[in-house]
């Protein structure tokens, strides 16, 4: 999901996309949707909404689910999609699993790293553009693959590579 | 009466350039005031032929492709709304051999019909699977399950109607059948096609299942590497809410995951729904028993679901006459990694690991030849030419020491390093491991760097030993598949691929 980065964290905006959660929660799952299952959607709300989702909303995350902070920090920090400070203005997500290594990723990666000072998983050096592994973006076929945003990269190539990074520093 | 142009919006079809030729086509036809009806569909499989663009004529849907926006003006010129020949031309899709011998059961409308067009999907005898269940009734829906002979396509080849005899037979306030779209193997994306391509199907599908055990909630849980599908997903519940398909008495919501490859674990996928971290649960119980919240749960992979609307209209005993000893129907294969035609070919179960490579493939895509094969996801063995003719049905892949899987296969050239892939094998299971059992949190890292001494040449005889050990613990001792089959991959590399595992001092010594 693109996130608006860049934009401060409003903890009373953030309680009200949360609160829209619960709500749903409660509307689909009944009894079931009390406590943290509307946790998920509520984080992805959030960094959508802010680009990060700030430490700062976590004991009103856990004072409306009813659940503690650390269960609350637990989740954020389990899944590698939520980010607690704001990032990069675009994240270029590459894939580097076996599909997409058979199909020259790591060619990718030191292309990147060589020409455009870029590397897998570091802040962005001129805090516009961070390349970061996944693994899978379900374009086994068609590798190696890449996400910009919501955008599905294929046949990733150094003359593409150039053409993104362009983009993204203009 | 304006021409039909028929083209993917598929996000793979879309990663190579499918939403600027079909910009490029429509502004190119405005230019000579032609008028053209474009109607994006999900992709046909033939990925190497993407983007490809399909003209309705008298004599059937003509398909040209790869096309670039560049190539839009020379098929104007040649005549192409007419189904005239150019260089791009293959003549009817459904004429071309590697589409003629597919089987599509499950991906009979994909690429063929509007996905989020309702009246498509019912005059394409959508919705009389589910409709023939309800005049059935549950206990028949089962039965029908059962005589098809349908296997879990996630992985696990569990019999379906098994499951579904167990949540219908448990007593609950509340049931729910949570689909697992959760797609993180590396080689499949299948799961992602069905969704884009006839999300329809799998509501009904839901439905089918629903009905059966007596759920009233459904779940859709599909990771967040997947915008386009979840996007598809969510309108095509809007309009089946619309067209009272769904209701508050039968309801149906997506969950977006977040990055976490071991939700692909049902119990983990359990948990995430719930709100907490992906960490497996001991089995027993099954999820059929006590699954999402403690209740009677379902969870199927996509593919299973999918298949459950064909099975109920056309009946089990046609659907199971498809497919090879106890590997009943059809299975999507995914031709990924190093190949020339990479795609997804639907096809029954026992064509093999050659036939699909080379006959249906093509070999490499860089024109190396082909050194080993994984199937199955990263947590699938890797098969050396030797084994190529094995059948890919879930007996001989089990019985040639690998597994079946999600039907992903990614090709590898020679220029492979087998040590590399399996020390990435144990990098990737450390990376990803939910952290609860020991096995697999711990013995990830230590295989990482028994790799590295082996190929370092350290002890070699000593660390390769101790691999074997923990290899057989991890095996025997995680408790999901994550840390139980990462051994599949290395052990196979280490089997299969000896030489490559050789110390680098002494392979360079050597030369």
């Amino acid at each position: 999901m693109a996130g608006r980065a860049g934009e401060s964290f409003d903890v009373q905006e953030a309680e009200r996309i949360a609160l829209a959660e619960v709500a749903h929660a409660r509307a689909f799952y009944g009894e079931d949707g009390a406590g943290a299952t509307p946790l998920l959607p509520i984080l992805h709300a959030l960094q959508e909404a802010f680009g990060y989702i700030d430490p700062a909303a976590q004991p009103m995350i856990a004072r409306l689910l009813n659940i503690s902070q650390a269960e609350v920090r637990g989740v954020i920090s389990f899944y590698h999609d939520f980010r607690t400070e704001p990032g990069a203005c675009a994240t270029l997500k590459l894939c580097m699993a076996e599909a997409c290594q058979a199909r020259g990723s790591s060619r990718i990666v030191d292309y990147m790293k060589a020409r455009h000072d870029l590397r897998l998983g570091e802040d962005a050096p001129d805090g516009k553009l961070a390349v970061e592994a996944v693994y899978c973006l379900g374009n086994c076929a068609l590798g190696p693959a890449a996400l910009l945003g919501d955008a599905l990269i294929g046949a990733l190539d150094e003359a593409r590579v150039d053409e993104l990074v362009t983009e993204a520093r203009r | 009466m304006s021409v039909r142009v028929f083209m993917s919006a598929d996000a793979a079809a879309a990663s190579v350039g499918a939403d600027a030729v079909a910009r490029a086509v429509s502004n190119e036809a405005a230019r000579r005031g032609v008028a053209i009806d474009i109607v994006r569909t999900g992709s046909r499989g033939l990925l190497w032929l993407e983007p490809l663009v399909e003209v309705e004529t008298a004599q059937g849907r003509v398909a040209y492709g790869p096309v670039r926006p560049g190539d839009v003006a020379s098929l104007f010129d040649a005549g192409f709304l007419n189904g005239a020949p150019h260089a791009l031309a293959h003549g009817r899709v459904d004429d071309l051999p590697l589409f003629a011998r597919q089987r599509r059961l499950t991906f009979a409308r994909v690429g063929v019909c509007d996905p989020l067009s309702f009246n498509d999907y019912l005059e394409t005898g959508g919705l009389r699977g589910l409709d023939r269940a309800r005049a059935m009734g549950a206990d028949a829906v089962i039965e029908e399950i059962s005589a098809s002979g349908l296997r879990g396509r996630g992985g696990a080849g569990f019999p379906a109607a098994i499951k579904w005899r167990t949540a219908r037979d448990a007593q609950a306030s509340r049931k729910y059948v949570v689909l697992n779209a959760d797609e993180g193997d590396s080689g499949t994306f299948a799961d992602r096609m069905v969704m884009e391509g006839d999300p329809f199907l799998i509501i009904e599908g839901i439905a089918i299942c629903a009905f059966a055990i007596g759920a009233d909630r459904g779940v859709i849980y599909i990771r967040s590497e997947y915008p386009r599908a979840i996007g598809v997903m969510n309108e095509a519940l809007r309009i089946a809410r619309r067209e009272k398909l769904l209701s508050a008495a039968f309801d149906i919501e997506v969950r977006v995951g977040a990055g976490a490859y071991v939700c692909g674990e049902e119990t983990a996928l359990l948990e995430s729904i719930e709100g907490k971290r992906g960490q497996v649960r001991a089995k027993p119980p099954l999820p059929a028993v006590q699954g999402l919240f403690g209740k009677p749960t379902i969870i199927h992979n996509v593919l299973t679901i999918a298949a459950a609307p064909t099975i109920l209209r056309d009946g089990g005993a046609a659907y199971a006459s498809h497919g090879m000893g106890r590997s009943r129907g059809s299975m999507p294969f995914q031709l990924a990694g190093n190949v020339k035609r990479g795609g997804l070919y639907e096809l029954p179960f026992g064509v093999t690991i050659r036939e699909l490579v080379f006959d249906i493939g093509g070999g490499t895509a860089s024109g190396r030849p082909v050194r080993a094969v994984q199937v199955g996801g990263p947590l699938g063995a890797y098969f050396p030419e030797s084994l190529f003719d094995t059948p890919l049905d879930y007996e001989s892949m089990a019985q040639a020491g690998g597994l079946l899987g999600h039907g992903g296969v990614v090709v590898f050239d020679d220029t492979v390093d087998m040590a590399a892939q399996a020390r990435f094998a144990f990098e990737f299971c450390a990376v990803e491991s939910c952290g609860k059992c020991t096995p697999c949190r711990i013995g990830s890292t230590r295989g990482v760097e028994l790799i590295d001494k082996i190929t370092a040449g350290v002890e070699r005889e000593k660390n390769l030993a101790l691999a074997d050990d923990l290899l057989t613990l991890m095996t025997d001792a995680s408790l999901c598949a994550l840390g139980g089959l990462t051994p599949m991959p290395v052990g196979s590399a280490l089997k299969h691929f000896p030489e490559d595992f050789t110390g680098r001092a002494m392979r360079s010594a050597a030369e």
